[in-house]
C-alpha cells in the first residue's frame, strides 16, 4: 500500500497517510491511518453537527415569526451582512481569547457564525410567500399558529434549507481551525504540522475538501427532497437560472 | 516549509499584559506593527475580488448568450466555492508553492461563483418588453448588451461584489496559511492574547466594512435611476 | 400567418385587429423583421425588408409597444435619443431634436427632458414612447397596443392627441389592436383578422361596419355596428336641416313665409344673440307679432363637434325629434333630426371620413 499512491508525488505521499499510519516527524508516536482520521473526522462532525442543530433551534423559529408578523426585517436582512464582515477566524480568536477554549466556547462561537446566513433566508422565505396565499388561508379560518405551520413553512423550507447549507459549509470550513481553541478537528493536522507531518496537513486538506463538498451535496438533496411539488414545477417554469449545488443567498 | 510557530508579541513583565488584559497602552504602541499586515490584506482582498470579477464576468456575458454553459460553469464554480479556503490552500501548496500566488489562486477561486450568479441573474432579471424595444428601435445584440442589458443588472452585479468582497476579506485572514500573510498572521501570532485579537480581528472587520462602503459609493453613482423611483 | 396580403398606403394607419393568437402582433413584427419571414415578402416603397440587414431597417421604422419598454437607466432625453446617436448625429442636432418631440407630444421639454421613467405617470411614459419612436422621424411606425396599458378615461385622450399629431405629420402606421372600437376609431384601414393569421376583412372602417364580408366580421364588429357607425361621422358632416328661425317680436306672416321652405315644420325661437330659446306653440302665432309662447325648450342643443352617436344620444335622452345645431359662438346654423340620422346609416362609405380625418 505504501507505494500505490507514489506516483501522484506529494498528494500521494497524503493518500498513503490517510490510509496508513507513520511515524510523526517529531518522533516517538504514530500518526495517520484512517483509525486516527477517522477519529478526528468524528469530532469534526459532532462539532458542526452541534453547532448547526443549536443555530437552527434558535434561528428557524425566530426567522418564521418575525416573517410572519412581518417585523425586525432590517435586523434579520442584515444580519447575513454583519455576519460577512466578521472574519471566522477573529469570532473564533475573540472567543478564545475573551472566553476561553473548549468545546462549549468553540460550540457557541460556530452557533454565531452560523444563525445570520439561517436567519435571513428564513425570514426572506416567509416574506416571499405570496400574501394572496396568506390571504386564503386567513379567509378559510386558519389560526396563525396553523398559517405558519401548514402554509408559510412549507412554501419557505426550500430557501430556509438553502441558508442551512450555506451554514452548514461554513461550519464545517470554520470547525478546521477548531485546534485553535482545543478542540482536535480535522484541522489538527494543518495547525501542528511538526505532530504530522506535511503529508498530514495535505492528507487533512483532502479530507476537509471532500467533506465540505459532501456536506454541500447532501444537503442539495435534502433541499430537494424538502421542495414541495407543487413549487417545483412553477419555480423550474419561472426561472431559467437554476444552481443545483450553490448557496442560494437570499441576500444577494 | 514554514513552522506555524507562535510568536511572542508581548512583554510579559508588564502586568496589564501578562494578564492578558485588554491594554491600550500596549496597543498605542504596538500598533505599528498592524500597519503593514493591514494593506498586505487590502491589497490581497482587492486584487483576488478584481481578477474574480474579470473572469466571472466574462463567463457570465458567454453563459448568458449560450445557455447550455450554464450548468457547468455552476457547477465546477460551485464546487470551488464549496472547498473551505484552508483546505484550498493546502491543496494548492505542492503545485503552486508558497506565497501570494496560492493564496491569490484559491481566493480568486472562491469568488468565481458568487460574481457570475450575479451578473448572470442581472441580465436574466432584464425586463422582456425593455430588451424588445430596444432590438425594435435597431439595436444590434452587442449595443443592447452593453447598451441596455448590461446598466441595467449594475444593481446585481454590484451586489454581488459587495458580498464578494466581504467574504473575500475574511477567508484572507486564513491566508498567511498559504504564506501570504495579512492580518490573520497577527491574530495568529497570539491568539489569547486580547489586545491583539481585538486590534488584529477589528481591523479586518474595518477593511471590510470600508470596501463594501466603496463599492456602495460606486454603485450609488453609476446607477442613478435606481433612486428616482422614490421621487414621484 | 397564412397568406396575408395587404397594402397600405403612405400617410395612413392600417388597425390589425382580431381575437388574441390571431398573429396580429407576429405581422406586424414581421415588417421590421423582429420575427422572420419564411415565405413571401414584405416591401417597404417597393423595397423588400429580406434585403436589408434587421438592426438597420428597425432604425428607420418607428417602434412602440403596449409596455412601452422605455430604458428604465436613460433619461427621457436619453430614450429618445436612442436611435439618434446609433445614426450618429451630432449633440446638438440631438438636443434640440428631443426638445422639438417632446413639444410635438404635449410635454414640457424643460420640466421632463431629465427625468427618469420611473418618475413619469402612465400617460407621459406612453408619450415618451411615441416620442422615441418618432426620434428619427421614420416615415414609417410599428404600433402595438400602444395604449393598452392606459385607464380608459387618459386612453381616450391620448388616441385624440395622436389623432390630432398624426395629422400633422401623416406617418404610415401600422397599428395593432384587440379593441374594435379603437381600431374603428384609429384606423384609416382596418384588417380584421382570425386565427391562424388569416385574413377575414381589410376595408376602411365605414365600409367594414356597413358591409361586413363574412359571419366572423359581422360578429366580431358586433351587434351595434349601425351604432358604431355613426361614432366615424360627426354632427358638421351631414347637411342639417332648416328651421324658421324667429324672433320675439317679429310678423307673423314672415314666419309663415320661412316656414314654407324649412324642412323642420316648427320655427325656432332664438335669442338676440342668434342663441336656441325654444321651438314656439301655435298659439305664439296666433297675434300680429311673435309671442314667446313655446311648445318645449330648445332641448337637447347640439354642437358642430359632436360624434353622430353622441347626438343621437343625446335625442333619445331628451326624447326629442329635432336638435338644434349650434356653432362655436352658440349660434344656430341648422337642425338635426332623428330621420336624417336613420338616412345617414345608409350613406356610401366612401363618403364617411375615418381615423386622423374624423378626429377633431
Amino acid at each position: 500500500m505504501t507505494t500505490t499512491f507514489a506516483f501522484l508525488g506529494q498528494f500521494g505521499d497524503a493518500i498513503d497517510f490517510i490510509f496508513d499510519e507513520h511515524e510523526s516527524p517529531a518522533g516517538g508516536v504514530q500518526v495517520g491511518g484512517l483509525a486516527e482520521i477517522w477519529e478526528l473526522m468524528r469530532e469534526h462532525l459532532w462539532l458542526s453537527f452541534a453547532s448547526m442543530a443549536i443555530a437552527c433551534a434558535a434561528s428557524i423559529p425566530l426567522g418564521l415569526w418575525l416573517g410572519h408578523v412581518g417585523k425586525g426585517g432590517f435586523l434579520a436582512i442584515n444580519a447575513s451582512n454583519a455576519g460577512r464582515a466578521v472574519p471566522s477566524l477573529a469570532l473564533i480568536a475573540f472567543f478564545v481569547a475573551y472566553i476561553g477554549v473548549g468545546f462549549t466556547n468553540l460550540v457557541l462561537a460556530l452557533v454565531l457564525l452560523a444563525i445570520p446566513p439561517i436567519l435571513t433566508n428564513t425570514y426572506t422565505a416567509v416574506r416571499q410567500v405570496e400574501p394572496d396565499t396568506v390571504d386564503a388561508a386567513r379567509g378559510m379560518g386558519m389560526t396563525g399558529f396553523q398559517i405558519v405551520r401548514r402554509v408559510e413553512l412549507p412554501l419557505s423550507l426550500p430557501l430556509i434549507f438553502g441558508g442551512i447549507r450555506i451554514s452548514a459549509v461554513n461550519v464545517v470550513a470554520t470547525a478546521t481551525i477548531a485546534p485553535l481553541a482545543g478542540v482536535i478537528t480535522l484541522g489538527d493536522p494543518i495547525i501542528n504540522v511538526n505532530t504530522y507531518g506535511d503529508e498530514g496537513r495535505l492528507a487533512a486538506a483532502i479530507v476537509v475538501a471532500l467533506l465540505a463538498v459532501a456536506t454541500e451535496v447532501t444537503l442539495g438533496l435534502v433541499q430537494r427532497a424538502v421542495t414541495p411539488r407543487g413549487l417545483k414545477l412553477t419555480s423550474a417554469g419561472k426561472r431559467r437560472l437554476a444552481f443545483p449545488i450553490t448557496r442560494r443567498e437570499a441576500t444577494s | 516549509m514554514l513552522e506555524l510557530a507562535q510568536v511572542q508579541i508581548r512583554d510579559r513583565s508588564d502586568t496589564c499584559e501578562s494578564n492578558n488584559g485588554f491594554c491600550p497602552d500596549w496597543i498605542a504602541d504596538n500598533f505599528d506593527r498592524y500597519v503593514d499586515p493591514f494593506f498586505q490584506h487590502a491589497l490581497l482582498t482587492v486584487l483576488a475580488v478584481a481578477i474574480g470579477f474579470a473572469i466571472s464576468f466574462t463567463l457570465a456575458l458567454v453563459a448568458y448568450r449560450r445557455r447550455w454553459l450554464i450548468n457547468p460553469i455552476t457547477q465546477v464554480t460551485g464546487i470551488l466555492y464549496t472547498i473551505p479556503s484552508i483546505a484550498a490552500f493546502f491543496l494548492l501548496l505542492p503545485i503552486t508553492g508558497r506565497g501570494n500566488d496560492t493564496a491569490l489562486i484559491a481566493l480568486v477561486a472562491y469568488v468565481l461563483l458568487i460574481i457570475f450568479r450575479n451578473v448572470l441573474t442581472g441580465l436574466d432579471n432584464v425586463p422582456d418588453d425593455t430588451k424588445d424595444a430596444g432590438r425594435g428601435m435597431g439595436l444590434t445584440d452587442r449595443q443592447l448588451l452593453w447598451r441596455v442589458e448590461i446598466p441595467l443588472a449594475l444593481p446585481e452585479i454590484m451586489a454581488g461584489l459587495r458580498i464578494a468582497v466581504t467574504t473575500t476579506v475574511g477567508l484572507a485572514t486564513l491566508a498567511f496559511f498559504a504564506g501570504a500573510g495579512g492580518l490573520g498572521e497577527q491574530i495568529f501570532a497570539d491568539i489569547t492574547f486580547k489586545s491583539n485579537v481585538v486590534v488584529a480581528g477589528g481591523l479586518a472587520v474595518l477593511l471590510a466594512v470600508v470596501l463594501d462602503a466603496l463599492i456602495l459609493l460606486v454603485q450609488r453613482a453609476i446607477t442613478p435611476w435606481t433612486r428616482a423611483v422614490a421621487a414621484q | 400567418m397564412d397568406a396575408l396580403s395587404l397594402e397600405v398606403p403612405s400617410g395612413e394607419i392600417c388597425v390589425l385587429v382580431g381575437p388574441s393568437g390571431c398573429g396580429k402582433t407576429t405581422a406586424m413584427r414581421m415588417v421590421n423583421r423582429m420575427i422572420d419571414i419564411t415565405e413571401g415578402d414584405i416591401l417597404l416603397d417597393g423595397r423588400s425588408v429580406k434585403e436589408r440587414k434587421p438592426a438597420e431597417l428597425r432604425r428607420d421604422i418607428g417602434y412602440a409597444i403596449q409596455q412601452i419598454g422605455l430604458f428604465p437607466h436613460l433619461s427621457v432625453a436619453g430614450n429618445i435619443a436612442t436611435v439618434p446617436r446609433l445614426l450618429g448625429w451630432s449633440k446638438d442636432r440631438i438636443e434640440a431634436r428631443v426638445d422639438e418631440l417632446l413639444e410635438l407630444v404635449g410635454l414640457d421639454a424643460h420640466e421632463t427632458r431629465d427625468r427618469f421613467p420611473a418618475q413619469l405617470s402612465g400617460g407621459q411614459r406612453q408619450r415618451v414612447g411615441v416620442a422615441r419612436a418618432l426620434a428619427v422621424d421614420p416615415p414609417l411606425m410599428l404600433m402595438d397596443e400602444p395604449f393598452g396599458a392606459i385607464d380608459p378615461i387618459n386612453r381616450e385622450r391620448l388616441q385624440n392627441e395622436f389623432l390630432r399629431l398624426q395629422r400633422e405629420i401623416r406617418k404610415t402606421i401600422v397599428f395593432v389592436t384587440h379593441d374594435i372600437d379603437e381600431a374603428i376609431k384609429m384606423g384609416d384601414r382596418i384588417a380584421i383578422m382570425r386565427r391562424g393569421g388569416k385574413l377575414a376583412q381589410y376595408a376602411p372602417p365605414a365600409e367594414l361596419l356597413m358591409y361586413p364580408a363574412n359571419p366572423f366580421v359581422e360578429d366580431f364588429v358586433g351587434s351595434d355596428r349601425a351604432l358604431k357607425r355613426l361614432a366615424l361621422q360627426r354632427v358638421r358632416d351631414v347637411d342639417l336641416w332648416r328651421a324658421p328661425l324667429v324672433r320675439v317680436g317679429e310678423p307673423v306672416a314672415e314666419v309663415r313665409a320661412k316656414g314654407a321652405d324649412s324642412e323642420v315644420p316648427y320655427p325656432l325661437l332664438i335669442d338676440d344673440n342668434g342663441r336656441p330659446i325654444g321651438w314656439l306653440s301655435e298659439r305664439a302665432l296666433l297675434g300680429e307679432r311673435v309671442t314667446e309662447e313655446l311648445r318645449s325648450k330648445a332641448n337637447p342643443v347640439l354642437e358642430l363637434e359632436d360624434v353622430l352617436r353622441d347626438a343621437l344620444s343625446d335625442l333619445l335622452a331628451e326624447e326629442a325629434q329635432y336638435g338644434p345645431v349650434v356653432n362655436e359662438r352658440g349660434e344656430v346654423v341648422g337642425v338635426l333630426s332623428i330621420e336624417m340620422l336613420a338616412h345617414t346609416l345608409h350613406r356610401d362609405p366612401e363618403e364617411v371620413p375615418s381615423g386622423a380625418d374624423a378626429a377633431a
